[in-house]
């Protein structure tokens, strides 16, 4: 049986097929999301990766902020669940799942089944989030990727003391006008990030095996922060940005053994 | 191309309690219009202030509070707001405050006028903002404000020595009232008020505690419209009327197996929090659309009244929501989710009032864990419309939901 989950993202749409509940046959990350053809983009990709025709999926979920945009789902979940899920698949010791996405912040706390029993989420402010440190690398005139390849080099990491995006990007101006490095600011902005989502960790309860999913898990600098203001080691997998999709397949394979029995 | 079909609205029952407390909510503000036009003095009164003063003495008062959350929810919040901003005060400052600050220069608002008052009634029992609002009102209007402080109580229990301080005050409000108005306190009067309110409170404290039967009798945000009569005319006979007809309306619900939830009840929830006024059909519908009732909120709650003489309303004055301690708060709303069966939480973090979204974030944890139940918060404001977002909202509740249904399943 195939499913599919398709995570409709702020910034990015992502889809994964699944072969039985298990065997990745496809996934895909296209950097466009709603209002876009980044969501069709994605769905072209797997089925073509895959070489599935749209009738071979018994099963479609779609999560992320434009999940009720898209019409072609079975169903619809929220991203929270669909991360739960995914990430307990992959490490199934997880109690924590730190998922730093384009737009918010979110923290889940996982039961020893994998179900998560509480969540939170980060307020309006896009400080601590995937947006945060797009505006930063911006200002740095660096490629996202290369934010972990600076933070490594840092020897003094800067003090990036502003909650609000828009003061800290005079803040990160201000140190550069100062002469402070770009390795050292980097590392700076990860820390920022980092202790602000940390402080959402601790009010949900920070409990191991923690693990870092969505987009910014890719980023070490923002991960080492994370396991220095946490105390914990962090799980992470390369596909962390794709657990949302990953999650999203998992469930409709559980829903659709539920429908056909 | 077919005609648009329009929906008649059926005509409202005039025997009904929802259209008795229409009437009186409307009512209050056309009292005090009626009574300014005849000469008298009205005034603007705080929503916890004792209404039981104004009421004994014959005087006609309105609540800025309640209409800043009818213009914020008739969609013109934004525009009040940003008026006094313009005017120098701050966007962290309460939205209700905006909202009347600006009316008060502006004195006309198409989605709610009231008479612009003669003197103001402070009492600080919910907010301290309050104070600086009304003051500001005094000072640019040039009229008396009667302020009763009624400090936050960090004990459980209301000591003797409160009681005493604040029945002072309430004296003191009393002959000052009596002096700028010219109207006269009557002990007789004032047990009969006494009686009349303690009436509207019993009935609505009974008709807010239907929601223990499963299904409900009731949307829970009917509660936030029938609660305007409740914070404007407890105190008079017509209120206490309606409310124990709502009373009896929602045990006739429940025995026929009716509710005004107008959908299969799946899910059951406490709502923390005053209402997001300007998105009262996002928030409400986010819940309905799922099954979720919010069944029961403090806040409703919080204007129910009920004591045997003076200086028990002393008490309870002193025992209102925001005044109490977090151990009594959390007690409280441990209680209210447990009679009600609540089966998550759902904390409005208002950006309007930092006092209590303050203390929600432990109190809520620590409801969490007594009733085993998910907590989950989602920004948003009670009459400022760009403190919200809608999307976020629906991720909140839809994760709500799916760990109350997981709950549900045995998972």
């Amino acid at each position: 049986m195939f499913t599919l989950g398709i995570d409709i993202g702020s910034t990015t749409a992502k889809a994964a097929i699944l072969k039985d509940g298990k065997e990745t046959v496809a996934s895909s990350i296209v950097i466009a999301t709603v209002g876009t053809d980044g969501v069709s983009q994605a769905i072209e990709n797997v089925f073509r990766d895959s070489g599935l025709k749209k009738e071979d999926i018994q099963f479609t979920v779609a999560t992320g902020y434009g999940r009720k945009t898209f019409e072609g789902a079975d169903l619809q979940v929220s991203e929270l669940t669909c991360h739960a899920i995914g990430v307990h698949h992959e490490f199934n010791n997880v109690r924590t799942v730190i998922d730093i996405g384009g737009q918010d912040a979110k923290v889940l706390s996982l039961n020893e089944q994998g179900r998560m029993v509480n969540f939170v989420m980060n307020d309006k402010c896009a400080a601590g989030t995937g947006r945060f440190l797009d505006v930063m690398a911006n200002i740095l005139h660096l490629d996202i990727s290369q934010l972990e390849v600076e933070a490594a080099k840092a020897t003094h990491p800067a003090d990036i003391s502003s909650t609000c995006t828009v003061f800290a990007e005079s803040e990160v101006i201000s140190q550069l006008a100062a002469g402070t490095k770009i390795p050292d600011l980097v590392a700076g902005i990860c820390q920022s990030v980092a202790s602000r989502v940390a402080a959402l960790a601790k009010r949900v309860g920070v409990k191991e095996t923690v693990c870092m999913s969505g987009g910014v898990a890719r980023n070490a600098g923002v991960r080492t922060a994370m396991e220095k203001e946490l105390g914990v080691r962090i799980a992470y997998s390369e596909n962390a940005q794709l657990m949302g999709a990953f999650g999203a397949a998992l469930y409709a394979f559980d829903k659709a053994n539920t429908v056909n029995s | 191309m077919g005609e648009e079909v329009k929906k008649k609205r059926r005509a409202p029952d005039p025997n009904s309690a929802k259209y008795k407390l229409g009437q009186i909510a409307a009512k209050a503000y056309s009292d005090c219009v009626e009574a300014k036009a005849r000469g008298e003095k009205i005034g603007w009164c705080a929503s916890n202030f004792p209404v039981e003063i104004p009421e004994t003495l014959g005087l006609h008062v309105c609540y800025p509070e309640n209409q800043a959350a009818a213009i914020a929810a008739r969609g013109g919040g934004e525009r009040m707001c940003s008026e006094s901003e313009g005017d120098g005060y701050s966007n962290d400052i309460c939205a209700y405050a905006r909202i009347s600050l600006a009316y008060m220069k502006l004195k006309k608002a198409p989605e709610q006028d009231m008479p612009q008052p003669d003197f103001v009634l402070c009492c600080n029992n919910i907010c301290n903002c309050m104070i600086k609002w009304y003051e500001n009102i005094a000072k640019e209007l040039d009229i008396p404000m009667i302020m009763i402080d009624i400090p936050f109580n960090p004990d459980y229990e209301v000591s003797d020595a409160e009681v005493e301080y604040i029945e002072a005050q309430f004296w003191d409000a009393i002959h000052q009232l009596e002096d700028i108005t010219g109207k006269k306190w009557s002990d007789e009067r004032f047990k009969e008020v006494k009686e009349i309110s303690g009436r509207s409170s019993r009935a609505w404290l009974k008709a807010t505690a239907c929601a223990k039967y499963v299904p409900s009798p009731f949307n829970g945000f009917d509660l936030l419209n029938h609660m305007a009569v409740m914070v404007t005319a407890r105190g008079k006979a017509e209120a206490a009327e309606a409310m124990e007809t709502l009373l009896k309306e929602y045990e006739e619900n429940h025995k026929t197996g009716k509710s005004t939830f107008r959908t299969d009840e799946k899910y059951r929830i406490m709502f923390e929090g005053i209402a997001c006024w300007p998105w009262l059909r996002a928030t409400s519908t986010g819940l309905k659309s799922r099954g979720i009732n919010m069944v029961t909120t403090i806040y409703a709650d919080a204007f129910g009244f009920i004591y045997d003489d003076f200086k028990g309303m002393c008490r309870a004055y002193a025992r209102v929501p925001n005044a109490m301690n977090l151990e009594l708060s959390r007690d409280k709303r441990i209680k209210l989710c447990k009679d009600n069966h609540v089966e998550g939480l759902l904390v409005h973090t208002n950006r309007s009032c930092k006092l209590w979204s303050g203390f929600m974030a432990e109190m809520s944890k620590q409801i969490g864990q007594a009733c085993g139940i998910p907590v989950v918060s989602f920004d948003g404001d009670q009459a400022d419309p760009r403190n919200f977002s809608e999307a976020q909202y629906d991720t909140r509740v839809q994760g709500l939901m799916e760990i109350m249904e997981a709950n549900k399943e045995g998972h």
